[in-house]
């Protein structure tokens, strides 16, 4: 695998520039190259080594890169809208949340949803968004022991990203909330709802 | 043309199906599994006259034992494994035809940890974003998503016409549970202390109990950062040696997550994964750090290989 790497950031703009050098990567369909993916400021080019001319793919890298450097701001764009049931059996670290911000959990409810967040990537398990910025008050850190099993549709937050599980698996984050959204399946025609470079925003269950 | 199975009779300890991996949705975090050892795979299916591209069973450690539900061209390629067909002895990197319910049985493996059974046509579960590969902890591909088990039907193509008998040169396995594995420089080879590419070179590392098809834990003296930065979520490849903050590193292997945000100290090279692919829990492996252009030939060479296989003339 070949590692492009941009500024080291946490950064919508340099999101952006990684993941549109990605598409423009893959859709040159070099010979030999398998799969281009895309993280918060870097890309990983999976390709064949026999079957792949590497000093061409990495003039294409820098040609690709030199054109979006004057990229400086993202248009916008229409956000996708997860609804949240928040609390209760299926957000069991609401109140820890609230505790930790030092605030009620209307207050975690109303932080959490009132704000748009930018998919940075997708990685983890199939479908699984990392997203942020997460409203600092409320970004608790992880649990130190992970969960064995988290059901697929918790809505979770870890540290200043937030993200939903698609799939029951193990995990870490503090689970404020549900959704019945389908985050993933390989049988639709998009099977992830959510794309590195999405706008998400999260909408309390029965205020839609 | 799906008519013929393989019925499964005893699973054995991981008996997966396998292609050459779920490649095109990394972006989504769809991993990609496929074969641990990807040059016994093909081996297998070039034994059988498939596409490399085809699906086998990878087979680990304890076989499995299953009865032909078909006539058909098999192969097995990759591990020592003893096995039988109806209790004769089948040689191990040579096709055979196999007529409908004979009985193949693995035994024990005398060196290497998995091989391949190839059936001509290639196995035909369904495929599931472009791939037949299982990824287990995701429950993708493959049969039903995960390892077979006692009672399955894994669906077999009908392709009863005699295929020429073949025998191969195979890959040169590792003795005694040793393997010495090439390795690049990883991309955060830096943020060890300049001895750490050093240290990983001069010892044996164990590989733990805690290991699978996802990665090996290896263990061995801990690698000392020289900076503790928490490293910003990055893709992945296959052969990255990734290492906690508790110093033990990680090597991944088929089913490794997409991403990833330990740091990389260095990434072991295409042509000797395959025989990573045939170590197990208990193995060692020593590491030798090489450059791009080494990595390049002995990819190559690696490749040659491939192209050594022989008609049997007096077979069947």
């Amino acid at each position: 695998m070949l590692l492009v790497e941009l500024e080291p950031a946490i950064d919508p703009v340099i999101n952006e520039r990684a993941i549109l050098l990605a598409s423009r990567i893959r859709d040159r369909r070099a010979r030999g190259v398998r799969d281009v993916a895309p993280g918060y400021s870097t890309l990983g080019i999976h390709y064949d080594p026999l079957q792949t001319d590497l000093a061409a793919l990495e003039a294409a890298i820098e040609q690709e890169f030199a054109a979006l450097a004057s990229l400086d701001a993202i248009a916008d764009r229409a956000a996708i809208e997860i609804p949240v049931t928040y609390g209760g059996v299926a957000g069991p670290d609401l109140d820890a949340v609230a505790a930790h911000a030092g605030c009620s959990t209307a207050d975690v409810i109303a932080r959490h949803s009132e704000r748009t967040y930018r998919v940075y990537m997708l990685g983890f398990v199939p479908g699984f968004a990392y997203m942020g910025r997460v409203d600092p008050s409320i970004a608790a850190p992880r649990h130190r022991v992970p969960r064995e099993r988290v059901p697929a549709g918790s809505v979770g937050i870890a540290g200043l990203q937030t993200g939903v599980y698609p799939v029951d698996s193990p995990g870490g984050w503090q689970l404020i909330g549900h959704t019945r959204t389908v985050m993933f399946d390989a049988n639709r025609e998009r099977p992830s709802l959510l794309a590195a470079g999405d706008v998400v925003r999260f909408v309390p269950a029965g205020k839609r | 043309m799906t008519d013929g199975a393989l019925l499964i009779v005893k699973p054995g300890l991981l008996t997966t199906v396998q292609d050459l991996g779920r490649y095109g949705h990394q972006a989504s975090g769809v991993p990609v599994a496929g074969p641990m050892d990807t040059f016994s795979h093909r081996i297998a299916n070039q034994l059988v006259g498939n596409a490399i591209e085809a699906a086998t069973i990878e087979i680990t450690l304890t076989g499995p034992e299953l009865i032909v539900e078909a006539d058909t061209t098999m192969a097995i390629a990759g591990g020592q494994f003893e096995v039988t067909c109806d209790d004769r002895p089948l040689a191990i990197g040579a096709s055979f035809a196999a007529t409908r319910g004979q009985r193949i049985k693995f035994g024990r493996v005398l060196e290497g940890a998995r091989a391949y059974l190839a059936v001509a046509g290639g196995v035909q579960t369904e495929p599931l974003l472009g791939s037949r590969a299982t990824h287990l902890v995701s429950h993708m591909g493959g049969f039903k998503g995960r390892a077979l088990a006692a009672g399955d039907r894994v669906p077999i193509a009908n392709d009863p016409r005699p295929r020429a008998l073949r025998k191969s040169v195979g890959l040169t396995l590792p003795t005694k549970g040793r393997a010495l594995l090439r390795v690049m420089p990883g991309p955060q080879a830096d943020w060890f202390h300049p001895d750490a590419l050093r240290t990983i070179a001069g010892v044996s590392f164990r590989i733990s109990p805690q290991s699978n098809r996802m990665g090996y834990r290896l263990q061995g003296p801990p690698l000392a950062r020289a900076r503790e930065d928490e490293l910003i979520s990055e893709p992945l490849g296959i052969g990255a040696i990734q290492v906690p903050a508790a110093g033990e590193p990680i090597l991944l292997m088929a089913d490794r997550q997409t991403a990833g945000g330990y740091p990389k100290i260095g990434y072991v090279i295409s042509a000797d994964l395959p025989l990573a692919g045939q170590l197990a829990p208990g193995d060692f492996i020593e590491f030798h750090v090489c450059t791009h252009q080494e990595a390049v030939t002995a990819l190559i060479s690696r490749e040659r290989q491939l192209l050594r296989y022989a008609d049997l003339k007096d077979a069947s």
